[in-house]
């Protein structure tokens, strides 16, 4: 069995980079650069609709919890107001990152900027880190991002559903830059000059936190914190479920994103949520397509990739028995079959590093 | 530096380039919304990705692996990840071909 190093200074690092793995040349479905264009357009219209339609929720929904708290009836409005904050709020910070949702580029920064907030995510420090997840993405010892390692951590992923474990390591962290220190994995991604950036955002995140608090303190109630806070925990739960279906299961250490990622189909009200991100491998492959073109895309090249999963509890039934065999067999992984239309993997781009058992 | 023939003018669409491989380096050659031609280095600097198939918007290229931006007129990084300035060469029209001198 293959013992793993995920940290970003690790034995696993050294040897993708020494295999050729990191920053490698990965598979790309031939698509004309005339529709390529296309797809890749700009636009603010649909990126304004979903925001309005958002925070426009996220006011009614709080306010009703406000109105009705603190008896059970606000309930079921927390509940929603919670998904809308800590998951609807991810892939936010996730498509504004990339630049792609609104044409406007300050429309992306200050979406970014409120999402990061919500998902406590330093917002220079995640930029990093998530262009080098799609630069290795599922490299052991080079994508940061990796959720599901081997053998899979179950206990944290069912904790992390109530945000238990990002909640707290976000929290170490953001005190931790805000006392002007980066942790080591930080310092190992984020460019020098940017790192002042990481520190000015974490002490001014402690400052509303406090403020936060502090009004929980004088009032005698935690509904400040359920409006700001807490909804990172108790909504957390539908991101952390689309998150784990993006990889999870799936082969480490290839290039070719047919074999490390998963497309998803979903209902209206999760792809809401999601941004469309349920188009994992377009998204991957091509991460200059916005999310409201990802569909288009991926009637586009879908007979070059390996069937979608056809609902989210498809999805899971499919990964889970994965990760609980990864539990013994950490090389055991998923090999999605491609349609007889595809080209074929390229077990050539694959042969310098041990990928595992595939299942059967 | 002797001028270099890259390509045909009418080979590249308005707020488009291609790639233009030369003597073992790799170039874009920009056609401007007002038509004007530019050339930059090829490759994105942060992590070398080509930039022929990235997205140019304007006067701004987009790589197509981080989304970092450039100015191409100017080689100026506008846009994380990219900190490192791109290198631009000059270019000419003459006889309906793109020259560049690089």
């Amino acid at each position: 069995m293959t013992q793993r190093d995920y940290s970003m200074t690790g034995a696993d690092s050294m040897r993708a980079v020494h295999t050729g793995l990191a920053a490698a040349e990965w598979y790309h479905t031939d698509l004309p650069r005339k529709r390529m264009k296309e797809l890749m357009k700009r636009a603010d219209g649909p990126a304004i609709r979903d925001t309005v339609i958002l925070f426009g929720a996220m006011i009614v929904l709080a306010g009703a919890g406000i109105a009705l708290w603190p008896t059970l009836w606000s309930v079921p409005f927390w509940l929603g107001y919670g998904v809308l904050y800590g998951s609807a709020m991810d892939s936010r910070w996730h498509e504004c990152g990339h630049g792609t949702a609104f044409k406007t580029r300050a429309f992306n920064d200050w979406l970014y900027q409120i999402a990061s907030f919500c998902m406590m995510r330093n917002p220079h420090t995640w930029r990093w880190s998530h262009a080098r997840h799609h630069t290795d993405t599922i490299i052991v010892g080079r994508d940061p991002e990796v959720v599901l390692m081997r053998p899979p951590a179950l206990a944290r992923v069912i904790a992390n559903f109530f945000g238990l474990v990002d909640v707290w390591t976000a929290m170490v962290r953001m005190i931790t830059n805000a006392a002007g220190h980066l942790t080591g994995d930080e310092a190992e991604f984020v460019p020098e000059r940017e790192q002042p950036k990481v520190i000015r955002v974490a002490r001014i995140w402690v400052l509303i936190y406090a403020a936060i608090i502090a009004l929980s303190i004088v009032l005698g109630s935690i509904l400040p914190l359920m409006v700001i806070g807490l909804p990172r925990l108790y909504g957390a739960w539908h991101h952390v479920m689309t998150g784990l279906l993006q990889h999870g299961g799936l082969a480490e250490n290839v290039t070719d994103h047919r074999l490390n990622s998963r497309t998803v189909l979903m209902n209206p009200i999760s792809r809401f949520i999601y941004w469309n991100m349920n188009y994992h491998v377009e998204h991957h492959m091509f991460p200059m397509v916005p999310y409201h073109r990802l569909p288009e895309l991926h009637e586009e090249i879908k007979h070059d990739l390996p069937a979608p999963n056809r609902s989210i509890t498809e999805a899971l039934a499919e990964m889970w028995p994965a990760l609980i065999r990864q539990l013994r067999d950490e090389d055991h992984f998923i090999e999605r079959t491609l349609p007889d239309t595809a080209k074929p993997y390229r077990a050539d781009l694959h042969a310098t590093v041990p990928v595992g058992v595939p299942a059967e | 530096m002797p001028w270099i023939d890259a390509c045909a003018t009418d080979e590249i669409e308005q707020e488009d380039l291609v790639r233009f491989d030369h003597d073992g380096r790799t170039f874009a050659i920009y056609h401007s919304p007002d038509g004007e031609f530019f050339c930059t280095d090829g490759l994105c600097t942060h992590e070398q990705v080509h930039l022929a198939d990235g997205l140019v918007m304007d006067y701004e290229i987009e790589c197509p692996k981080h989304n970092a931006t450039f100015d191409y007129r100017t080689g100026e990084a506008k846009r994380a990840p990219a900190c490192v300035d791109l290198a631009t060469y000059p270019t000419k029209v003459e006889g309906g071909r793109v020259l560049v001198e690089v």
